[in-house]
C-alpha cells in the first residue's frame, strides 16, 4: 500500500483511474437522478417532498464518510509522516464541507415542510453543524501556521479529536428525543425503506461517492504538481 | 405541455424540491469547477517547467 502511495507510483495508477472514475460518475449521477425525480414513487404520507431524500441522505452519507476518511488519513500522516497522506486528508475537506452544507440545506427545505420548521437545535441537526465547523476550523488550522507541515500536524490532530462527532451523529437519533427520523437504511435487521425508494438512493449514494473519489484524486494530483512546480523552481534558482 | 406543469409543481412541494436539487447543482459544480481549473493550471505550468528544465 505504501509502495502505491509513493508520489511518483501515485500519479501513475491515479492517471490511469481517473477516466473510468469521472465516466462512472457521469453514468451513476445521471441515472440517479433519472431515478430519483422519473422513477421513485411519491411518498404515501410525505407526497414529492420525499425527492429531497435523494440530495439529503446521499449528501449525509458523504458528509460523514469523508470525514472519516480524512481522520484515517490523518492518523497515517501522524504516524508514518507520509507526505501523500497529509495531502490526501487536505484534500477531502473542501469536499466533505461542501456535502455538510449540501446536507444541512437540503434537511433544512424538507423540514419545513414534513416539520414546519426550518431548523431545530436538536441532537442530529446540531451534531451535523458541528461537522461542518469541524471542516471549516480544519481548513483554516492547516492554513493559519507559516510553517506548512506544522499546519498539517496541527489539522490531522484537531481531525482526530473530532472523529468523537461521527458516533454522536450515527446515534444521536437514538440517544435523544428529535424530530429527525431514526436510521432506516443501515440499521440491525436490515433497512425498512420501501424497495422502489432504496435502490434510487443506493444508485444516488453510488453517484456521489464516484463523484468525491473523482475529485479527491484530481486534488491530490493537483496538490502534488504544485509540490514537484516548487521543487523545480527551488533548483532553477540555485 | 400539462405533464410538464405537472412534474415542475412537484405536488406543491415545487419551492421546495427543486431549490435542494439547485443547491446540489450548484455546492458540486462549484467544488468540480474549482478543481477542474486548478489542475489544469498547475498541469500547464509543470509540463512549462519541465521543458524549461530540459
Amino acid at each position: 500500500m505504501f509502495r502505491l502511495a509513493n508520489p511518483n507510483r501515485f500519479m501513475q495508477w491515479s492517471g490511469k483511474l481517473l477516466p473510468w472514475c469521472a465516466i462512472a460518475t457521469a453514468i451513476f449521477l445521471g441515472l440517479g437522478l433519472w431515478l430519483a425525480l422519473f422513477v421513485a414513487p411519491p411518498d404515501y404520507q410525505q407526497g414529492e417532498s420525499v425527492r429531497i431524500m435523494y440530495v439529503h441522505v446521499p449528501s449525509a452519507y458523504m458528509a460523514t464518510t469523508v470525514y472519516a476518511i480524512m481522520a484515517v488519513a490523518s492518523a497515517v500522516a501522524l504516524i508514518w509522516r507520509h507526505p501523500v497522506a497529509d495531502i490526501a486528508a487536505r484534500e477531502a475537506a473542501p469536499l466533505g464541507a461542501g456535502f455538510t452544507l449540501l446536507c444541512l440545506v437540503s434537511g433544512s427545505l424538507w423540514g419545513k415542510p414534513m416539520w414546519g420548521t426550518w431548523w431545530v437545535w436538536d441532537a442530529r441537526l446540531t451534531s451535523v453543524l458541528v461537522l461542518f465547523f469541524l471542516y471549516l476550523g480544519y481548513i483554516a488550522l492547516i492554513n493559519a501556521f507559516d510553517e506548512p507541515t506544522r499546519g498539517a500536524r496541527a489539522g490531522a490532530i484537531l481531525a482526530l479529536v473530532g472523529v468523537v462527532n461521527l458516533p454522536i451523529i450515527k446515534f444521536s437519533v437514538d440517544w435523544w428525543n428529535t424530530l429527525h427520523q431514526p436510521a432506516s437504511i443501515f440499521r440491525l435487521g436490515g433497512p425498512t425503506i420501501a424497495a422502489s425508494m432504496l435502490w434510487p438512493l443506493a444508485v444516488m449514494a453510488l453517484g456521489f461517492t464516484l463523484f468525491f473519489v473523482t475529485l479527491w484524486l484530481m486534488r491530490i494530483r493537483s496538490a502534488l504538481m504544485a509540490a514537484k512546480l516548487r521543487a523545480l523552481r527551488l533548483q532553477q534558482a540555485v | 405541455m400539462e405533464v410538464v406543469d405537472q412534474f415542475l409543481a412537484m405536488g406543491g412541494y415545487a419551492r421546495f424540491v427543486w431549490p435542494a436539487y439547485a443547491v446540489a447543482v450548484i455546492v458540486m459544480g462549484g467544488l468540480l469547477i474549482e478543481t477542474i481549473v486548478t489542475y489544469r493550471k498547475r498541469r500547464r505550468a509543470l509540463d512549462a517547467a519541465e521543458k524549461l528544465r530540459r
